[in-house]
């Protein structure tokens, strides 16, 4: 009996080890190869000596919005100058210091890690082996052999607390964070600033998941949100965001009237315009560009700290935006000035 | 001795071998099918493993931990008990082994062992619960266990939001030195890797898990109430305490594999939003041992190899994770189900038994 039992539950953890596998949707890229989107670029050849490698967070490669920004800027590289691309995924933490050193140890130009959770491992790679160069996003860290890029993300965020505070009808709006880290509090400190300024009225609900790679924990807190009579929720939660969307998309389709402003990467694109109501873009796909490109031709930023904002255009709405009316746009562009100008000062806790 | 001689008598390592193999073969045809090379991925699988001082360190240290938890499964299991709650109890240990390290400084021949104690304990008592309640009141410790997992989550959570939070961040403050279990020396030879104290006391443990059941008086009751807990009441043995007792032992196991993750790799506890797996994966490493300690030594080999290993085949044969994944699960399921294995060896043993008897 004892027996028949521990042997189906390894059966099930085996099963369940597979299934899951096989529920991961199909991996159009795999690491190291090149799909550019279709759209064919010239290889000039310059960086065909040059390897650079990524490591994304637990959110995976695929997660829509962050890292999967950062994948796209490396697969343009490839395509533009030839050089070798090649991304691992951390399944958990204790995995990330072993990734960066896979690459910092196989001799790549250029090692990667997307997001503020490499702080730690990522210091500790650059001590060790101080001869490579590394590059890191939405974190400082004090090193010469390291390009640190953060983003003013209060500032875009701003923009589109003004969008959401303009076309909201119930005066309530959701935020939901990923982790309760400094970056995030940006979004969320500029957004409910955002708000603030065009509507008085408006409440703003604050939820985090506590992970970027938890579709189910954002499903969850946009449900609650939208119960709660939310009809727009601005999203900032990497992978996790997902489930907003998820959830936004099946009460669209009951006829309810709520919106999702995506975050990261235009996410109409992925979701579709009838849910998505815009997004507040950030540029890491450029700034992953830039710095590589830079690597190649041969001025690798090292030990500088650069952090981009609305005056770069590397944090703000996407070009085209069909669901934000004229006025509202209008409305955006005079903050946008304002803010550029330093006028308006965008809080960020 | 029984143990010791069943992992070396011949069927019981052909099976497993057997089994990996084929499991290596699902593995290589689900690769194919996607495209990739299976035997560059193989090879990179094991490059992965054992082509630098580093690699090793680290597949080492990734084994680690879950030497700890398939012991702490085991133990328990021995006497009857599914201890699913092993998660938990790890959690724990290493919430224990955080407050000691962070909130007291003192002389390192002191913090060191009482923070690995603390923790140990935390594991243990953690466990305890579950054992008390099924002793006590007749809980199934299968359910009480998986609930206390949560509890201890969120508990640790939220005693690291509450009382060591460094500023502005999702983790504590770094654990005082004095706390650490590093090896430095160890660390610089082998390039880096994260080579702490904890495999050695890893190690340890199995022998003392031989010892504690297969030696002792204790070991001996332990095992009685496993096999048939009413004879064993019957025998005069007291069942309940024994049960208590066997799953404090088995919640130190695993509270001790969170300590050294604590004061061995990270060096501080992040806020998670979901437990770390290793006690789950502790479940299965105890099941593909078979329960006894030299098993389950080899089957956290195995799994955490694999599992670090998998990352090679990522790296080098651009397989991406998710086939990896299938893989891993294939070879796992073909080592659980020995059943299957033995039906498809069964013609090429029935050949060397029928051999073996025309030359007699």
């Amino acid at each position: 009996m004892k027996k028949t039992f521990s042997f189906m539950l390894v059966m099930m953890i085996a099963l369940t080890l597979v299934l899951s596998a096989c529920g991961a949707k199909n991996n159009e890229g795999g690491s190291g190869t090149n799909t550019n989107g279709g759209t064919k670029v010239e290889s000039d050849g310059t960086g065909k000596d040059f390897k650079i490698g990524m490591v994304t967070d637990v959110g995976g490669v695929h997660d829509k919005s962050f890292n999967q920004s950062a994948w796209e800027a490396l697969e343009n590289v490839t395509a533009e100058t030839g050089a070798a691309t090649k991304f691992l995924e951390s399944k958990g933490e204790a995995d990330m210091e072993p990734n960066l050193n896979s690459f910092v140890k196989e001799g790549y130009n250029l090692t990667w890690g997307i997001g503020f959770l490499f702080n730690d491992a990522l210091s500790k790679v650059a001590k060790e082996n101080p001869d490579a160069k590394l590059a890191v996003i939405d974190s400082v860290i004090e090193a010469p052999n390291v390009a640190s890029i953060t983003f003013a993300e209060h500032e875009g965020s701003f923009l589109v607390g003004v969008v959401a505070g303009m076309m909201t009808k119930s005066n309530k709006i959701g935020f939901v964070g990923g982790m309760e880290i400094p970056v995030i509090k940006k979004f969320e400190a500029g957004f409910k600033a955002g708000v603030a300024a065009v509507n008085a009225d408006a409440k703003v609900e604050v939820n985090y998941a506590g992970d970027f790679g938890k579709p189910d924990l954002g499903k969850l807190a946009a449900a609650t949100m939208y119960d709660g009579g939310v009809d727009i929720i601005f999203h900032a939660a990497g992978g996790t965001g997902n489930g907003v969307f998820n959830e936004a998309k099946a009460r669209k389709d009951n006829g309810d009237n709520v919106w999702v402003i995506g975050v990261d990467k235009d996410q109409s694109l992925e979701f579709g315009d009838e849910i998505t109501l815009t997004s507040m873009m950030k540029g890491v796909e450029a700034a992953v560009h830039k710095v590589s490109k830079d690597l190649i031709a041969g001025n690798f930023a090292g030990g500088t700290v650069q952090e981009l904002g609305l005056k770069d255009d590397a944090v703000g709405l996407p070009a085209t935006t069909k669901n934000v009316p004229e006025d509202v746009l209008a409305e955006v562009a005079k903050y946008k000035e304002k803010i550029v100008s330093g006028e308006i000062k965008v809080p960020t806790e | 001795m029984d143990t010791l001689k069943k992992v070396f008598v011949k069927s019981s390592i052909l099976i497993p071998i057997v089994a990996i193999v084929l499991g290596l073969i699902v593995g290589a045809i689900a690769m194919l099918a996607g495209g990739y090379d299976p035997i560059l991925a193989y090879s990179s699988l094991l490059d992965k493993l054992f082509s630098t001082p580093y690699n090793i360190g680290e597949a080492i240290r990734a084994i680690t931990p879950l030497i700890f938890t398939g012991l702490a499964v085991s133990f328990a299991f021995r006497t009857g008990l599914f201890n699913i709650g092993v998660e938990g109890q790890f959690v724990m240990g290493m919430t224990g082994a955080t407050i000691i390290g962070v909130l007291l400084d003192l002389p390192w021949y002191i913090h060191a062992p009482l923070a690995v104690i603390t923790g140990a304990v935390f594991g243990g008592l953690w466990a305890g619960i579950a054992g008390y309640l099924k002793a006590k009141r007749g809980v199934n410790e299968v359910i009480s266990s998986i609930m206390l997992n949560w509890i201890a989550l969120f508990l640790s959570n939220f005693i690291v939001v509450k009382f060591l939070v460094e500023k502005g961040q999702q983790k504590s403050m770094p654990i005082h030195d004095s706390a650490m279990m590093k090896i430095d020396w160890l660390i610089k030879l082998m390039d880096n890797a994260r080579m702490h104290w904890g495999t050695v006391v890893a190690v340890l443990c199995v022998i003392i898990f031989y010892i504690v059941l297969w030696r002792t008086k204790q070991g001996y009751e332990l095992r009685a109430v496993g096999h048939n807990p009413d004879a064993a009441l019957y025998a005069g043995m007291n069942v309940n305490v024994t049960m208590v007792k066997s799953m404090f032992i088995s919640g130190v196991f695993a509270g001790l594999g969170g300590v050294f993750e604590i004061l061995g790799v990270f060096g501080n506890q992040t806020v998670m939003a979901a437990s770390p797996g290793y006690g789950f994966d502790g479940i299965a490493v105890a099941l593909l041992g078979g329960n006894t300690p030299i098993g389950v030594l080899l089957g956290a080999m195995l799994f955490g190899g694999l599992s670090y290993g998998s990352a090679g085949m990522s790296f080098g044969a651009g397989v991406p994770p998710e086939v990896v994944r299938i893989v891993i699960g294939a070879v796992i399921f073909f080592v659980a189900s020995h059943g299957l294995v033995k039906w498809f060896l069964k013609p090429f043993l029935n050949k060397r038994a029928s051999k073996r008897k025309e030359a007699v």
